[in-house]
């Protein structure tokens, strides 16, 4: 657990010490910006704040899903891919530290990192709360289900990391297992009431949807948490398979 | 070194990468205080051994033992005696020297004021005390397997393994880190592997030589110096004219030095312009033929610019023990 910790830190620290970080946090800002006022006329993303009139981050919360799907495998790409390549992984694994450990350690530095720029958003819901009655609960709620929502794009993309040394390969193999979790619940239609409500239930959206209603379901909890330790249990057995190989 | 436990027994150890056999039933037993040094040429499987006894790769077959734990049953406790330098020591290059060092001592469950005692002491002991602020990113080579090295010694281990510490250095940065290494071998058990042969003779007290994945020496430095006794047969030989004569005709020294007795081979050496024709003599005894060369020489009225026996040195051995179709002992 302390190991975790020291990883974890190292990793967070890390962050900040690349460019990358930065120009995908500002890209991130700026479109979630752009959604934001503009919406686009997109039933996810919605219409634009000055057409809705209401006081709500619903804009907010629907662009951040769909920017989450680039913004999560650029935070993740690197956790592993890196180390593969410039071979610290070798110096980090043949210290005394468990491979979980070290999973666990870069995925808490990436959900740090990613509360880090949801807190960043903040200007937002106090913009709005400016200009009517914002209802607090409904604001919580909302982050809390982006925060569990990032938390299972993060894991795919711990996965993704683990499995090559191109950060490049990390990132699309993170979007594209990721994709299926945010449209599957789209399509299900297509697919009848019996497979496609397997489809629903595998999208994120809905299960995100339960909570920012401000349903605490702890089903909708349990999903998240459980499709990130699907996850980071592939990456936890991937990083592991090196001495196999 | 009878008596004491031993640090580390492999035991048939092999390694496949794909159909490829690295490591081919290698075994050896390691006891504490030696200088072990771990020789090759590249591609002997060197590193792919160092990283199985680090448990960084498992062994597809055999067993690695240190201090009679099972470097696959108990990873953890094997590494917390170990110190590992990896081959081109990789280093979080964003990192400070002193932020590496201490992320290495936490990682290792070594806080507070006694690691900030240790990330100093083991900083100092490889010279790099004066550079703890700088990025790992814009230090030299030789500094960054400094740090690496740092990096190792820090949990004060009981058993250093360093994979090629010399690696892609300058000279002196070469004689630097093999001071540092001989200090670090009077109170530790080393592991070092090298494909540079002068290293072992100056670093270490036991050579292991291994060749395609298999062991081919394993012998104290004295036994390998003393095997080498027997290889001494080669002389260098130049001569000149004697006073006032002409200098003599090649043909004719090559005739007269394979005249001697005991000379099986002539062979003319290209020492450069401006040199004298020299002969490389492969001689058929161990006994030392020098006197005998000089006698020649005398007699002939030649004056001798050269006469040299070939000294023993590892990389004969090495040669021997590495290269199968090797001709005995060419000249040149």
């Amino acid at each position: 657990m302390r190991t975790t910790w020291v990883i974890g830190k190292r990793e967070f620290a890390a962050y900040f010490g690349s460019p990358l970080a930065y120009v995908v946090t500002s890209i991130f800002l700026f479109l979630l910006g752009l959604f934001f006022f503009f919406g686009v006329f997109h039933q996810d993303v919605g219409w634009p704040f000055y057409v809705r009139k209401v006081a709500s981050l619903d804009n907010l919360f629907n662009g951040s899903q769909l920017l989450f799907l680039f913004l999560v495998p650029a935070i993740t790409m690197r956790l592993f891919a890196e180390e593969r390549r410039s071979g610290t992984l070798e110096l980090l694994t043949t210290l005394p530290v468990r491979d979980i450990e070290v999973v666990l350690g870069k995925y808490l530095a990436a959900f740090v990192y990613l509360l880090v720029v949801l807190a960043l958003t903040a200007p937002f819901p106090v913009y709005v709360s400016t200009l009517g009655k914002l209802d607090w609960g409904a604001v919580a709620a909302g982050y809390l289900g982006l925060s569990l929502v990032g938390l299972g794009y993060l894991a795919i993309g711990v996965f993704a990391s683990s499995l090559t040394q191109h950060q490049v390969v990390a990132f699309v193999v993170a979007l594209v297992v990721a994709l299926p979790f945010f449209f599957l619940h789209k399509v299900s239609f297509l697919f009848g009431p019996g497979v496609g409500n397997v489809l629903d239930f595998l999208a994120f959206r809905p299960h995100f949807d339960g909570i920012a209603r401000g349903v605490l379901d702890s089903g909708d909890i349990v999903y998240f948490l459980g499709v990130s330790a699907i996850f980071v249990f592939l990456a936890h057995r991937l990083v592991g398979s090196r001495r196999w190989r | 070194m009878a008596g004491t436990e031993t640090m580390v027994t492999a035991r048939d150890v092999t390694k496949f990468y794909g159909l490829h056999r690295a490591v081919d039933r290698i075994s050896f037993d390691l006891h504490p205080g030696e200088v072990l040094g771990f020789l090759g040429p590249n591609g002997a499987g060197k590193t792919t051994t160092m990283k199985m006894l680090t448990c960084f790769l498992a062994p597809s077959a055999g067993s690695i033992k240190v201090k009679g734990l099972d470097v696959s049953e108990e990873p953890l406790r094997v590494r917390q005696m170990m110190g590992y330098l990896p081959e081109n020591a990789p280093l979080y290059p964003d990192m400070t020297v002193m932020g590496f060092l201490r992320f290495c001592a936490e990682v290792r469950g070594i806080t507070g004021r006694e690691r900030d005692m240790r990330v100093s002491r083991s900083a100092e002991q490889c010279g790099i005390a004066d550079r703890m602020r700088d990025p790992i990113g814009i230090l030299s080579k030789g500094l960054r397997q400094r740090v690496g090295l740092a990096q190792a010694i820090l949990p004060d281990p009981e058993i250093l393994i360093l994979d090629e510490p010399t690696s892609g250095l300058d000279p002196n940065q070469i004689v630097e880190i093999r001071g540092i290494v001989r200090e670090l071998g009077r109170t530790k058990t080393v592991i070092l592997s090298t494909h540079i042969l002068s290293e072992v003779e100056l670093t270490c007290g036991r050579a292991i030589i291994v060749n395609q994945g298999k062991v081919v020496a394993d012998a104290s430095l004295d036994e390998l110096r003393s095997r080498l006794r027997g290889e001494r047969r080669r002389y260098l030989f130049a001569v000149g004219p004697g006073a006032g004569g002409a200098p003599p005709a090649e043909a004719y020294v090559r005739d007269r030095l394979k005249s001697l007795s005991w000379v099986e081979d002539v062979a003319p050496v290209d020492r450069g312009p401006g040199e004298p024709p020299t002969w490389a003599i492969l001689a058929g005894t161990t006994n030392d033929l020098r006197p005998e060369l000089f006698r020649l020489a005398t007699d002939q009225k030649w004056s001798i610019l050269e006469l040299h026996r070939d000294l023993a040195t590892l990389e004969q051995v090495f040669l021997r023990l590495t290269q199968e179709d090797l001709e005995p002992l060419p000249g040149n």
